[in-house]
């Protein structure tokens, strides 16, 4: 064997590098990043790519059909719907991030701290979060922001409170398993502390799985999103959101359909790519669900 | 059998307790004062005492618990603000248009995802296969009330075959029927995308058992394997996610009720919101988890009848 | 010798299960009933029994991995079962463990420089640079090159994997090494260099050895006492040359017949085990041996042994020898 010492860190990743790898071969996994990745260009952009000010109403041509001067035509007052596209991708990636980043780690921690410690605890707090299953995300999200008020902050809260539960879920199963492995027991024997041992030894064990379940979750959390908006418990006008402007368009759908097909199709095209991301990086890192 | 029926039965009372709690948690943590949230900031002291009178809101926090709590179960779930009626009365003139259209998607979740899954695990990695992930895919990622307006756009005003409003006569089966299709498709168009992955892969992995192997060598027919075999091993795992399913259309209904502009549940729970009718949410909110806990009952029941190892268990 | 540094009295650990439904059962497996035994220090001492007969648990529990139900545990005079916090944290230092299954007992996605250097910042021996020159002077130790240290568990072979199992067990410069199983889990012609490198530890670092295994052979080759252990007691003890070679016990016997010998003349004798090993959620009153054994007398069925010394050494736990 040869004795020659490689990049630490190099190696560390190699089971993620393995599934990258993976991954990126998958042309569908490649499509759905690429167009997460346009989504994202866009909105961190938007401020100089918009053609317009997204607020700008020009009374002269209101519900202008697509073409011209307005590419993909304007709302009811005057307002360029392609600019506001670019600037709603903004509140549609803030929102779902910022909720599923809230939800991964404080449903992460319920689970492994759960399943670490077993028995009626364990019982009792997998019981709490099947009642929180019980209520229908929507119902669940649109109660809350109708409660709390609808902005930006409440919106994350909403959303992430009905994505807690499924996380924890994810993260409680491995867990179980682990916690009988050997290694935990030699950390006990060592003399490791049990937020170590959870921290430090369960927690990169899991992280894949919880990883990917993120990647499909963005993908609810947008759509729930812009649901939200849709009904009308968005983040308030005139802050462009992509449910927020179908809504509009919905109201005009007799005259000027556009007004509703385009946001709706932000939104389509924005689930589906993170599906697609979140389809392949979970075949790559479970080789037994492979193609299934 | 008896035992089984029994042990879903009492696990369901725990948590429709649960559901009642946190249901009561979540309406009174709401910040401000529900009498003047209802009211208006300009309303007297006294017309809010009134109100807080009306509504329990002067008991001790636990009689109120109480109340609430004995009331849902027996099915008081209250009055609404606005209307005065009882929530169970306004609930009741529209739960039939809300089951038509959950039914409806179901049936058609089951009746497209499910030949469409076996179709492709049987030609797995070819053409069709392919084909049906993509599409099933793609009809993942459609929020529903997207699906809805495009249906609507094609079908409804571009084509005019199906009508734009769903307001059906509960008494015309016809009527029912003709309006409930385009917004099921709309509905029911994720939970076949779902229904066709979920039941490709249970098919793929009990088709690679040891038992299906063995069939083939004893020389059972390919067909009969699959149909017999593969596919009565396949059915559990799709007969649970139709039933968690089931939850994520009952919520999706909300949506889909405002685009086909359909009575239900979901257009009172808008209402309300609107309305700021609190009484009304907080009963709606019950009776959906209610729903939702019935769904799961049936469904375990249902796994039970099915898989002869639960009984056991 | 003088005073031991491992010794353990009446340990007694009961795993209790909750069964059924409507009216859940109560099943008690008495994994471990009574284990006394003490280790001296720099001695090997030897655990052996079928499997399921409670040493690997009562090994655990002596190392408080699992909380025993009674019993009595002392380290140097130190009780092991009321230490808490620094106290059992300093404890922990003293005593390691080498486990069975070298594929479970390492962190897949730690590396193996990092596994061995995170107990010594654990428990404040060194950091840094320091840490790493100890990490890899441990692997030279045990045989493994110094590059190892940067690589991940996967990359090694199981008889690689112990040899870092038992450098993490060294980390914390331990005087008592509770090895559960080391090589049944390994290849033939690997256990015998683990053994070996288990050997030349013990006499370069003077270390102690509670050594478990199901393997005689390999008992009698490194340990300097032994234990038979049956449903969770000891039914005998003393020298490893005595037991293993003029065993008293009937169980004893039994084992030591049923284990192969490396001698051609001996080919074709068939090993004589009668009998299952009964449930540990139901064991038999009296000598818990009684069923499977051929010299059983009316009294074993009713009346547990008492422990007797032996000539050679030791003792037993039978009437035939009361």
């Amino acid at each position: 064997m040869s004795a020659t010492a490689e990049a630490p860190a190099i190696q560390r990743v190699s089971g993620w590098r393995k599934a990258l790898g993976k991954a990126r071969s998958n042309p569908t996994t490649l499509v759905g990043a690429v167009i997460c990745l346009v989504i994202l260009l866009a909105a961190i952009l938007a401020p100089w790519i918009a053609p317009h000010d997204p607020a700008e109403q020009d009374i002269i041509s209101r519900l202008a059909p697509p073409g011209g001067e307005y590419p993909l035509g304007t709302d009811q007052f005057g307002r360029d719907i392609l600019s506001r596209l670019l600037w709603g991708a903004q509140i549609s990636l803030t929102v779902s991030l910022g909720a599923i980043a809230v939800a991964c780690v404080i449903g992460g921690s319920i689970g492994m701290v759960s399943g670490y410690i077993g028995g009626r605890f364990d019982l009792f707090v997998m019981q709490v979060m099947d009642v929180l299953l019980s209520f229908p995300s929507l119902i669940l999200g649109l109660i809350v922001v109708a409660l709390l008020g609808p902005d930006l902050v409440n919106l994350v809260v909403a959303i992430a409170l009905t994505a807690i539960a499924p996380f924890a879920r994810i993260a409680r199963a491995p867990t179980l398993a682990l916690k009988e492995r050997a290694f935990v027991e030699a950390g006990h024997a060592l003399g490791y502390s049990h937020l170590r041992i959870i921290f430090r030894h369960i927690l990169p064990n899991i992280l894949p799985e919880v990883m990917v379940m993120a990647s499909l979750w963005m993908a609810t959390a947008v759509r729930v999103e812009a649901s939200l908006s849709f009904i009308g418990l968005g983040v308030k006008p005139p802050t462009p959101t992509w449910g927020g402007m179908t809504r509009d368009g919905f109201e005009n759908i007799l005259d000027s359909p556009w007004l509703a097909i385009f946001p709706g199709m932000a939104i389509l095209l924005l689930v589906l790519g993170l599906n697609m991301v979140g389809d392949g990086l979970r075949d790559a890192t479970d080789p037994k669900l492979r193609n299934e | 059998m008896i035992w089984f029926v029994a042990k879903r039965l009492l696990a369901a009372v725990p948590t429709l307790l649960a559901v009642l709690t946190v249901v009561f948690i979540i309406v009174r943590i709401v910040p401000g004062d529900p009498a003047l949230v209802i009211l208006g900031d300009q309303a007297t002291a006294e017309a809010a005492a009134a109100l807080r009178t009306r509504l329990g809101l002067d008991q001790p926090m636990w009689v109120q618990y109480w109340t609430f709590v004995s009331n849902a179960l027996t099915g008081n779930f209250g009055a609404s603000l606005v209307t005065g009626r009882p929530i169970l009365e306004e609930v009741g003139a529209v739960l039939p248009h809300t089951i038509d259209l959950t039914l409806a998607s179901m049936v058609l979740g089951v009746v497209v995802g499910v030949p469409v899954g076996i179709w492709a695990a049987l030609h797995r990695n070819r053409a069709i296969d392919v084909a049906a992930r993509l599409l099933s895919l793609l009809g993942l990622s459609f929020p529903v009330f997207v699906s809805g307006i495009y249906l609507l756009l094609l079908f409804g005003l571009h084509w005019r075959l199906f009508p734009v409003i769903g307001n059906a006569d509960l008494s015309d089966f016809g009527d029912r029927l003709h309006k409930v299709v385009l917004p099921a498709v709309a509905l029911g168009l994720t939970m076949a995308a779902y229904i066709t992955r979920v039941t490709r892969s249970a098919m793929l992995h009990s088709l690679g058992e040891d038992y299906i192997r063995t069939a083939r060598a004893k020389g059972v027919p390919w067909r009969r394997v699959v149909w017999v075999h593969g596919l009565r091993n396949a059915s559990l795992p799709v007969v649970t996610v139709v039933g968690l399913y089931v939850g994520i259309l009952i919520g999706n209904s909300v949506l889909t009720e405002i685009v086909f502009n359909r009575p239900g549940l979901g257009k009172i729970i808008v209402g309300a919101l609107n309305q700021r009718d609190y009484a009304m949410l907080q009963g709606l909110m019950v009776i959906y988890c209610f729903l939702i806990v019935v769904v799961n009952l049936v469904t375990d029941l249902l796994y039970g009848v099915m898989d002869p190892r639960v009984k056991q268990a | 010798m003088s005073e031991p540094l491992l010794s353990v009295q009446g340990l007694r650990k009961h795993f209790v299960q909750r069964k059924g439904f409507p009216r859940p059962r109560t099943v008690i497996v008495r994994a471990v009933e009574d284990v006394s035994f003490t280790i001296a220090p720099g001695e090997a001492f030897g655990l052996v029994g079928e499997s399921g007969c409670g040493k690997s648990t009562a090994a655990r529990a002596l190392l408080r991995l699992i909380e025993p139900d009674a019993g009595q545990v002392t380290y140097r005079g130190q009780d092991v079962r009321s230490a808490r916090g620094s106290a059992l944290k300093a404890l922990r230092r003293k005593m390691q463990i080498v486990f069975q299954d070298p594929y479970s007992s390492l962190d897949p996605r730690q590396t193996i420089g990092s596994a061995l250097m995170e107990p010594m910042r654990v428990h404040g021996i060194a950091t840094g640079r320091d840490a790493r020159d100890r990490a890899a002077a441990l692997l030279e130790e045990v045989g493994l090159p110094p590059g190892a240290l940067d690589r991940l568990p996967h990359e090694f072979s199981g008889g690689q994997r112990q040899r870092i199992g038992i450098a993490r067990a060294l980390t914390l410069e331990p005087e008592l090494i509770v090895a559960d199983e080391p090589v049944s889990a390994l290849d033939v012609s690997v256990q015998a260099q683990v053994l070996l490198l288990l050997k030349q530890l013990r006499e370069r670092r003077g270390l102690s050895f509670l050594f478990v295994s199901h393997d005689l052979s390999v008992v009698r080759w490194f340990c300097d006492r032994v234990a038979v252990m049956y449903l969770g007691r000891i039914v005998e003890e003393g020298p490893s040359g005595r037991v293993l070679a003029d065993p008293l016990h009937p169980y004893a016997k039994m084992l030591r017949e049923a284990s192969p010998v490396p001698d051609p003349a001996q080919r074709g004798v068939l090993p004589r085990i009668v009998g299952e090993i009964p449930s540990a959620a139901n064991p038999p009153p009296g000598c818990p041996f009684h069923p499977r054994c051929a010299q059983a007398m009316p009294v074993c069925s009713t009346t547990a042994p008492r422990w007797t010394s032996a000539a050679g050494g030791g003792g037993v736990a039978c009437h035939l020898h009361g």
